[in-house]
């Protein structure tokens, strides 16, 4: 595939896409830690992000609280009625990342429930205010891929990348037109239920092996990610690994018991971020270039 | 270029000629869940409809409502209510014939049964040994559990710490059939947060257990197949009127919360145009935020649970805060097809408070010797007032969804707290 000529048809680049190409360049993988907004509380992003930069994130998904997120587990779904309880609301989260966005060259993904994106002026509106805010792409945890259209599309028109989820209860078939679906980056669940730490590692090699038959695109794994030897298996065949639920408890823990939040989650991305360092990690990394996905 | 039109539009659809294969009343609907959930729901999609011509599933259905649930359940003239309604009327024309189609009676208490056991079998054919429930006022999980019992299968019924507290007797005869009972301390601890612990539960388990969602709430097929489930309340209910008074009803009334009975008692009578459908919602304290639980009357379109429909929510999305005195009706959101039967004008929907139900509920049992649940009181409630306004030769037909036992205790203390003079 090449690039379009430039002309009317080149978009501008997305900050996400442009992350992953050049992750894979350099046969590197990628560490996406989890960050509520307004937790441990309103106005915590601000000192947040740039230290989950400094201790090797590469993207930062960003959850907006919401009352009932059917998809998290308990850990997130406590810290999201935490930051609404401090008086966080969906809009506050918008221009906390406004005020952050040019401090950190972070991708940064809006992990935000279609309650909220219906409430907030529905797929174009919401999507423009995220994006103004500095957001490079979305993540709708609770929308099918056969409801996700109006969204993908609304996303496209902003430069800005969706990416669906893929569970392991999805038939491979449908897996592949999810994938092709995606832009940026699919989102590969590694198991069934909720977000929360496991103690195993998940097995995803058959699942990813499926998508790559599918799509070039970078495929990025989450759900039970607590450490680094999980990180470690993750990228041995995803690109990158999602840590959610792990992160928020040592947060909540910290700020529970006086202590710094913020350093907690930086100490602790950094420790997960070794996981990225073993060799054996880039083994079965795709060996193709890099290509852009025109979707 | 123009092309040609048709020299005569389509006739517009028939108004029970829904959900669309993707799961849409109008606009309202769909099935907002997460990836996981989708192959489960596609699961239960395919059964159900392969079971539409299948004479051993229905003929089981039937046989069960029959001797088991005690179905028919009867259509009883209220005489002494009737003259109530009369009395309010202060004309000597006005006040309509009030009847009552006894819910109450069906075995368990009230029409949740109806659901159970229809779904109950779908989870036989489905292969899966387990089902899950969340509850409100507890009629639902006892429902659940009992449909478990007679079947043979695993049931775990979420409910909130509230409602367990509120509902205490549904509790107990829930852990005496079989079941386990978890209660739910997030959020509001209410109906809402058993239903979201609810769904986060199947997302883990949906290989092996089905979720018996109790209302025509939920993401597409749920509130197609409870709503179809519970239709036996309207079908009945039409027969029975036609050999009682050789006449469809003029007005029917149901209570509200996510909409079961009055989706299952209104929707064999959405194209007869000239029954008047009433759906009454539980107005709680007040028409202010957080006093009520009026989705409809109150609300307006968002997604909670899977599917758009009215909801109680902030400008954010978030969802509000509701208060019923009837745990059953305790509930932001109310399912996509009352949201569609609001907006196309074909159903009526209004909200009763709390102390006007708590009037009908004792009304109804000193009148008829009949205690009625706290949400099939606001029926009674408003019914009251509808029928006073009627003509005396009109009929007016009441679901009257479930018995009040769970309710004595609730009832006992708010009936005491308004004999205390407020300080």
């Amino acid at each position: 595939m090449t690039l379009p000529a430039a002309g009317p048809t080149l978009r501008p680049v997305n900050r996400i896409e442009e992350i992953f190409a050049g992750l894979r360049r350099e046969n590197r993988r990628a560490i996406m830690p989890f960050a509520c907004g307004g937790f441990p509380a309103p106005g915590s992003l601000a000192a947040l992000l740039p230290a989950l930069e400094r201790a090797g994130a590469s993207i930062v998904e960003i959850g907006f609280p919401f009352s009932d997120p059917i998809a998290d587990g308990p850990v997130i779904a406590a810290a999201m009625h935490e930051a609404l309880q401090k008086g966080a609301t969906p809009g506050s989260v918008l221009e906390e990342i406004a005020a952050v966005r040019a401090r950190v060259s972070l991708g940064l993904v809006a992990m935000v429930s279609v309650s909220i994106v219906w409430r907030m002026g529905g797929p174009q509106g919401f999507v423009a205010k995220a994006a103004d805010a500095g957001f490079d792409g979305f993540i709708f945890p609770d929308v099918t891929f056969e409801e996700s259209t109006e969204l993908r599309r609304a996303a496209a028109a902003r430069g800005c990348t969706a990416s669906l989820l893929v569970a392991p209860t999805t038939a491979p078939k449908r897996a592949q037109e999810i994938a092709q679906a995606c832009t940026g980056f699919v989102y590969l669940l590694a198991r069934t239920g909720i977000t929360g730490e496991r103690q195993d590692a998940p097995e995803i090699g058959r699942m990813v092996a499926n998508l790559r038959q599918a799509t070039d695109l970078p495929i990025a794994c989450g759900f039970g990610i607590a450490s680094a030897d999980h990180v470690r298996a993750v990228v041995r065949h995803a690109d990158a690994a999602i840590v959610g639920s792990a992160l928020v408890r040592r947060m909540a823990d910290a700020a529970n018991s006086g202590r710094d939040a913020v350093a907690e989650a930086e100490s602790f991305t950094r420790d997960l971020a070794r996981g990225l360092e073993d060799p054996a990690a880039v083994a079965s990394a795709p060996q193709q270039h890099p290509q852009q996905q025109q979707q | 270029m123009s092309s040609v039109s048709p020299s005569h539009p389509p006739a517009p659809p028939r108004i029970s000629a829904v959900p669309s294969p993707e799961g849409r009343f109008g606009q309202f609907g769909g099935s907002y869940v997460p990836e996981t959930l989708v192959t489960a729901l596609t699961q239960l999609s395919d059964t159900y409809q392969r079971i539409q011509r299948d004479d051993s599933f229905w003929g089981h259905l039937a046989d069960l409502q029959r001797h088991y649930v005690g179905r028919p359940t009867p259509l009883y003239h209220a005489g002494r209510l009737t003259d109530h309604a009369r009395a309010l009327s202060r004309s000597q024309d006005r006040g309509a014939n009030i009847w009552l189609k006894r819910e109450d009676l069906a075995h368990t208490g009230a029409h949740k049964i109806n659901n159970t056991l229809g779904q109950g079998l779908l989870t036989v054919r489905m292969g899966k040994k387990r089902i899950i429930a969340e509850t409100g006022a507890g009629q639902h999980g006892v429902a659940s559990a009992t449909a478990a019992a007679h079947l043979g299968l695993a049931c775990d019924v979420y409910m909130g710490a509230e409602d367990v507290r509120r509902q205490r007797l549904n509790v107990i005869r829930m852990k005496i059939l079989g079941a386990n009972v978890i209660e739910v301390d997030s959020g509001s601890r209410t109906l809402k947060d058993a239903t979201n612990e609810a769904m986060r539960e199947w997302m883990g388990s949906v290989e092996h257990t089905h979720y018996i969602i109790g209302s025509v709430v939920g993401p597409h097929p749920f509130p197609m197949i409870v709503r179809d489930f519970q239709s036996v309340i309207g079908q009945e209910t039409k027969a029975q009127c036609l050999r009682t008074f050789q006449r469809l009803p003029d007005a029917v009334v149901a209570c509200v919360g996510g909409g079961s009975n009055a989706a299952g008692m209104f929707y064999p009578f959405v194209d007869e145009h000239r029954v008047k459908l009433i759906g009454v919602e539980a107005g709680g304290h007040s028409s202010q935020p957080g006093q009520h639980a009026a989705s409809l009357t109150l609300g307006s379109p968002g997604i909670l649970h899977g599917s758009l429909s009215y909801v109680l929510q902030d400008q954010f999305g978030q969802t509000a805060p509701v208060h019923s005195c009837s745990a059953g009706l305790d509930y932001p959101g109310v399912g996509p097809e009352h949201a569609y039967w609001h907006q196309t004008g074909r159903v009526a929907y209004t909200a009763v408070t709390d102390k006007e139900a708590l009037d009908a509920f004792t009304l109804l049992a000193r009148a008829e010797g009949i205690i009625p649940a706290l949400e099939s009181a606001h029926a009674v409630a408003h019914a009251l007032d509808a029928a006073a306004q009627m003509p005396r030769d009109a009929h007016l037909v009441i679901c009257l969804s479930g018995r009040g036992d769970k309710d004595v205790d609730e009832a006992a203390r708010l009936l005491a707290q308004r004999e205390q003079p407020t300080r």
